[in-house]
């Protein structure tokens, strides 16, 4: 059994981590083999960019992903240019940030929430990465909800790591709804 | 932790991590070195262990003083490393021919990323294994391991130690941007476990001392500075006693002896891994990052029936002519992956000598190959 999880945005939006949380959990905590991979430009910010994660109950020799079958995008430009990957899936599962993605001219189902809105209205839009991860967890479930929140405590700043357990709450609780009423 | 700086369990690291953990488990305590993408974790990784171990780390000025540093603190009797990319590895070939003529004990990485000059500093190459190899003007030998996962950064990085520890001799860890932006998991070997080699100290007294009179095996014993031991450290053409002597005679003798200490021994130092070659009509050579792409590729030729097999390179220099030899005769084909424009491929070639083809699938650098080109070339190869 193999997950292929792809986490598209922008540099800034803390992509990287969400994709680094999501393997760690996998591999240290829910005991599966995951690689995390990442793309980026040469900007600390701005850039396109992109995590990949592959999660695997055996061992994993092709680290990248050829057929996602979940993929959270968090900007226009990320769903341009990796949803085309999708049509290689059967049912695969796109998730998008429904302030910053309008999904144009896609006709398959797909799931949204306004993961950055949720994180300003906590006081800190920085943890959207971790709202939308909590979301992606809770309709997908690639790794196990309490995997990924040790994972979380052990990636964050100190100091931050309640505010990161209650973002990544708020996505996970509306996830486990979005799926209830599917 | 554990004792002696030594993290314990299991840790998701990417490979730039591990093979900084893999240092400070060998014993290194000394780094210097000047952050570079896609090295800039292991600085940074180091910067922040290093001292609470009671190690050193200093950003250098550059990559010509960090080289000349990890000698300087190899000759006080530390284990060193410095850890760059292509830019600053081409910087560190001056001081790294002084590294072989002194016969320094010393681990250079190189994460290797796709150039000429600044490149694509973000982007996976394979394409200074040849300066790997011929980079420092003159004849020498050199070591350059290659490693495929964060777990391999880790468990490559110590084996660099000890293989410098015991040859005298820099060793350079040739990774790359894919392995070492990767994350995985990785297993530190706890410390009772680890086997370290640590440099042969001398058996005769201070003032019967030469510090390049080999034992049998071509390597000479290494006092450290301040331990009696009276020493002249050159770049300058040696004899036993360290003295410059410019005859050709001195220079056959020195110069025969660093060749040969790591040829004679390339036995004792070459590591290879081989998959379903025992019947394999194909086999495929790689290493680093494309040794896993080739992995998956054979792994679908096998399910197509095709005798597909696999020789991955982990010592990539000295290189492994008898495998290649013993292959070659057996085979309807070799390939050989890799991210540049062909380099080792040279060498299969060389050691194929005319008795199976050899096949290049070549890479520019940015991207490791698709294993549908792979497979591709396998069903090619295998008609």
């Amino acid at each position: 059994m193999e997950s292929q999880v792809v986490l598209g945005g922008f540099g800034g939006q803390g992509i990287i981590l969400a994709g680094f949380i999501l393997g760690q959990a996998s591999a240290i905590y829910d005991h599966q083999s995951a690689t995390f991979t990442q793309d980026y430009g040469p900007e600390a910010r701005g850039g396109a960019c992109r995590a990949q994660v592959v999660i695997s109950d055996g061992t994993i020799s092709y680290p990248y992903v050829q057929n996602p079958t979940a993929m959270a995008v968090m900007s226009q430009e990320a769903f341009t240019k990796y949803t085309p990957e999708l049509a290689r899936v059967k049912n695969p599962i796109l998730i998008i940030d429904e302030d910053l993605v309008k999904p144009a001219n896609y006709t398959a189902k797909y799931y949204k929430i306004a993961a950055t809105r949720i994180a300003r209205e906590m006081g800190r839009p920085n943890i959207a990465n971790i709202v939308m991860l909590g979301f992606l967890i809770g309709v997908t479930g690639v790794a196990s909800a309490e995997s990924v929140k040790q994972s979380i405590r052990d990636a964050v700043p100190k100091g931050t790591e309640e505010l990161n357990m209650r973002a990544f709450e708020q996505g996970y609780s509306q996830g486990i709804e979005a799926i209830k009423a599917n | 932790m554990s004792n002696n700086g030594h993290l314990s369990g299991s840790f998701y690291f990417n490979g730039d991590i591990a093979c900084a953990e893999g240092a400070i488990s060998a014993g290194c305590r000394f780094f210097a070195g000047y952050p570079i993408t896609p090295a800039t974790e292991i600085a940074e990784r180091m910067s922040e262990r290093l001292p609470e171990i009671g190690g050193v780390y200093i950003q250098m000025e550059d990559e010509l003083a960090s080289m000349a540093a990890i000698l300087g603190a190899a000759w006080g009797g530390k284990k060193s490393m410095t850890s760059t990319s292509g830019p600053g590895f081409s910087l560190m070939m001056e001081n790294l021919g002084l590294g072989y003529m002194t016969e320094t004990p010393c681990v250079v990485v190189n994460v290797q990323r796709a150039g000429p000059s600044t490149g694509l500093p973000t982007l996976v190459a394979q394409a200074d294994m040849m300066q790997a190899r011929w980079g420092a003007h003159g004849c020498y030998s050199a070591i350059a391991l290659c490693p495929s996962s964060p777990q391999e950064m880790y468990d490559y990085t110590i084996k660099a130690f000890n293989l410098s520890e015991k040859y005298r001799v820099p060793v350079l860890l040739m990774a790359d941007e894919a392995v070492g932006h990767m994350s995985e998991k990785v297993t530190i070997t706890p410390p009772e476990k680890l086997k370290l080699v640590t440099r042969r100290k001398p058996t005769v007294s201070p003032d019967k001392f030469n510090p390049y009179q080999p034992d049998a095996d071509l390597v000479p014993p290494m006092a450290n500075a301040g331990e009696g031991y009276g020493f002249h450290v050159t770049g300058l053409t040696h004899d036993e006693r360290g003295y410059p002597v410019m005859t050709p005679q001195a220079q056959e003798k020195l110069v025969r002896r660093l060749v040969d200490k790591i040829d004679k021994n390339r036995d004792d130092i070459i590591e290879v891994e081989e998959w379903d070659t025992d019947d394999a009509e194909v086999v495929v050579v790689s290493y680093g990052i494309s040794a896993r792409i080739v992995r998956y590729a054979v792994e679908l030729a096998r399910k197509e029936g095709i005798k597909a097999g696999m020789l991955k390179l982990i010592t990539v220099w000295p290189f492994a002519e008898s495998t290649i030899k013993r292959l070659a005769p057996r085979l309807k084909s070799f390939i050989v992956v890799e991210i540049n424009a062909g380099q080792i491929v040279l060498e299969v070639e060389r050691c194929a000598a005319g008795q199976t083809k050899t096949v290049l699938l070549p890479g520019m650098g940015g991207a490791v190959h698709h294993p549908d080109v792979i497979l591709e070339a396998i069903r090619k190869a295998a008609k």
